[in-house]
């Protein structure tokens, strides 16, 4: 019946004679055991930090990157080294800055040098264009008079700050930016001019809108999981079937299907109409109403399922003790149950405003101009104006936004159970 | 339970409450529903009410090229992203639960971090760092990027399904003379496969909806069934959309009922075993 294994030469009991004390023979084997399902993470591991770490690793630093002066003018800013700055500099940075913008001339980099500098001053980048065209110099002038007698500004003192403060390698400039502060001609960081203080109102924007789908989601998702913990496994089951079954349908048939609801002459139109509430159909698409509506429909489930894990797990003596000991039912509910589901609600909570931060499609579909949230702006800037400084800024700022709550978030519930997150 | 003897108080609040869980619940159920009839419709207005029952929609989007390419990127791209993410998903969850090293919580933490980052982050930093390389517009490009956004669905439920997982078998295997490959694929593999066949589902679904990064990293021709659908809504949005909504309501439902299959099936397990 059994055939005859010889189970000696499999597994070789631990030979005696060899010298090697056992518990030494152990460790080894239990190193080469840890070595070897280590090598297992590797593949995974590899792909990951590669093409998914070091990008995001090298998008965040091109939002600090500052390379167009250091790398184009590098003399420039070695001779402008010791430069106390209150004084005109020597005559060898006049110099090297006139040989260095004579080289560039022509090239890709004197734009990129006088786009730089023109963020120091705006009117620098005419002087650096300007200055090119009359370049290179004779050989036999000095430097400094050439210059001054091209643009009266290379005699000025600022101009040569102007250089001194972007030629460092790195630059906050985006970062600040992206929070509308910039830096100015003293290096003090101020308020930015008020027509170009956009971003604190979109990182608003975005808080504000996905504090109130939050709290929506709360408020609905707070009582479907209720009565789902409440009823026999079986009825649950089936009520949960309509929570699975949106969480499961992609995010653009929901999306259409909203758009079908809310448009003039959709459902939810002549409804309101039929029932005599309004007599001309209600705008309900492409503004702040429309965007709520479709981001609740969507992350409701998010919210759901965290809490009715929680909720199932809540041992309903507590509640019979409370009552039968003559707590009038609402206050038992509060002082009672509502405390043991904190946990669900922090969950859920914390999920839900996550993933509503990183949004994008839903408000690029169904919003307006003021819904667009931070997302929108980042995929602007990289598809759009090509400005990838300021994409990258913007990134950084969501990332530290997300990953700051989902610290919070891991304590809560621990790594594994993220599985309900699905990326939108 | 409503008791016969309950207070009109009680009474209310159990029907009170069972009305506006039944409110949320259509709310949540019925705008799916919706939008299926009007595949069905024989005029070009997707609204109702509907002026009679036509395929032309399910036609038109089974014979216009640009549905067809869509369709086809997306059964090339999500399979193979999804057996991608699966093979080193199930690998590295195996290597996760079983070796012991310094930094292992930091590793877990990056391996399910595309699950965290916001999507346009991953879409901006992939587009940015593919595009010196040659990888945005082209196939391999697309099933890594979705690979990766899948893996962590498979690594967490793998590893959850391997906590479950009692190692004395894959002992009494390997003492019974089996080498670790026929031990694998005849032990281990049997007893985890719900686990990572759900861990595939989800990474599946995440490929097969997925928009923002194809968005960045697809050029015309790459375009996935979900990026059609995206420009479709955007510019003129037809009954035609409605026809493919349908049909992805479908295989969601599959989807849905496979897992829920799965999942009763590990619980019958689970009870045989006590």
């Amino acid at each position: 019946m059994s055939t005859a294994v010889d189970t000696s030469a499999a597994v070789p009991l631990p030979a005696e004679g060899d010298g090697t004390p056992l518990k030494k023979r152990l460790r080894r084997a239990e190193r080469r055991r840890n070595l070897l399902f280590g090598a297992l993470i590797l593949p995974l591991a590899l792909v990951v930090l590669v093409a998914f770490i070091w990008p995001i690793g090298s998008l965040l630093t091109i939002g600090v990157d500052n390379p167009e002066i250091h790398d184009n003018l590098p003399r420039t800013l070695a001779a402008l080294e010791d430069w106390n700055g209150s004084a005109p500099p020597a005559e060898a940075a006049f110099r090297a800055l006139a040989d260095e913008l004579a080289a560039a001339k022509g090239s890709p980099a004197i734009a990129a040098i006088a786009k730089r500098l023109n963020r120091e001053n705006a009117g620098y980048r005419s002087l650096v264009m300007k200055t090119a065209r009359k370049l290179p110099l004779d050989a036999a002038v000095p430097a400094r008079e050439a210059l001054v007698a091209i643009d009266a500004q290379w005699g000025e003192l600022a101009t040569w700050q102007a250089i001194h403060r972007a030629g460092g390698a790195l630059t906050p400039f985006y970062l600040l930016a992206a929070i509308d502060r910039v830096i100015d001609a003293d290096g003090n960081i101020v308020a930015a001019p008020e027509d170009e203080r956009i971003y604190v109102d979109v990182l608003l924007r975005t808080f504000w809108m996905s504090l109130i789908v939050t709290v929506c989601c709360l408020t609905l998702g707070f009582s479907v999981a209720y009565l789902m913990a409440s009823l026999s496994t079986r009825h649950s089951n089936m009520l949960m079937i309509f929570v699975l079954l949106p969480f499961w349908t992609s995010v653009l048939v929901r999306v259409a299907a909203w758009i079908v609801l809310l448009q003039n002459e959709g459902l939810v139109n002549r409804l309101l109409m039929w029932l005599g509430l309004t007599d001309s159909p209600l705008q309900l698409l492409f503004n702040r109403f429309g965007v709520y509506v479709a981001m609740v429909h969507i992350l409701l489930p998010f919210m759901v399922l965290p809490l009715y894990s929680v909720m199932k797990g809540i041992s309903p003596v507590y509640m019979r003790a409370a009552l039968s000991l003559g707590c009038p039912p609402f206050r038992s509910f509060w002082k009672i149950y509502f405390p043991q589901t904190l946990p669900g609600i922090g969950a859920g909570g914390l999920l839900v405003f996550i993933m509503c931060m990183g949004y994008y499609i839903t408000p690029a579909l169904l919003g307006g101009p003021k819904e667009q949230m931070l997302s929108y702006f980042i995929a602007f800037y990289t598809n759009q104006t090509i400005n990838w400084g300021m994409a990258a800024a913007l990134s950084a700022v969501l990332l530290a936004a997300t990953l700051l709550l989902y610290m919070v978030y891991a304590r809560y519930l621990g790594p594994t159970r993220v599985k309900y997150m699905k990326a939108r | 339970m409503l008791q016969p003897y309950a207070s009109p108080v009680e009474r209310a609040w159990y029907f009170g409450m069972r009305g506006l869980v039944g409110l949320i619940l259509a709310f949540l159920f019925l705008p799916i529903l919706v939008i299926v009839p009007l595949s069905f419709n024989a005029d070009s207005f997707l609204m109702y009410p509907m002026s009679g029952f036509s395929l032309r929609w399910y036609e038109e989007f089974a014979t216009s090229p640009a549905w067809r390419q869509a369709l086809m990127n997306s059964l090339i791209v999500s399979p193979l992203a999804t057996l991608l993410a699966m093979v080193l998903g199930t690998l590295a969850s195996i290597g996760l639960v079983r070796a012991e090293f310094p930094g292992k919580a930091l590793l877990t933490a990056v391996l399910i971090s595309p699950m965290v980052v916001p999507v346009v982050v991953i879409g901006v930093a992939m587009y940015i760092f593919f595009a010196p390389l040659g990888l945005t517009g082209s196939y391999t490009g697309l099933v890594l990027a979705h690979a990766i956004l899948g893996v962590p669905f498979v690594v967490t439920t793998v590893t959850a399904t391997l906590q479950g997982f009692d190692f004395n078998l894959v002992r009494a295997a390997s003492s019974l003379g089996a080498n670790p490959i026929t031990t694998f694929f005849r032990v281990t593999l049997p007893m985890v496969a719900p686990g990572i066949i759900s861990g595939g589902l989800f990474a599946f679904a995440t490929s097969f909806d997925e928009v923002v990064v194809t968005l960045f990293l697809a050029s015309p021709e790459q375009a996935t069934l979900p990026r059609q659908m995206f420009a479709g809504i955007r510019e003129n949005i037809s009954p035609t959309i409605a026809a493919v909504a349908t049909i992805l309501i479908v295989l969601s439902t599959l989807m849905l009922m496979t897992l829920e299959w799965l999942r009763r099936r590990a619980e019958r397990m689970r009870g045989a075993r006590r």
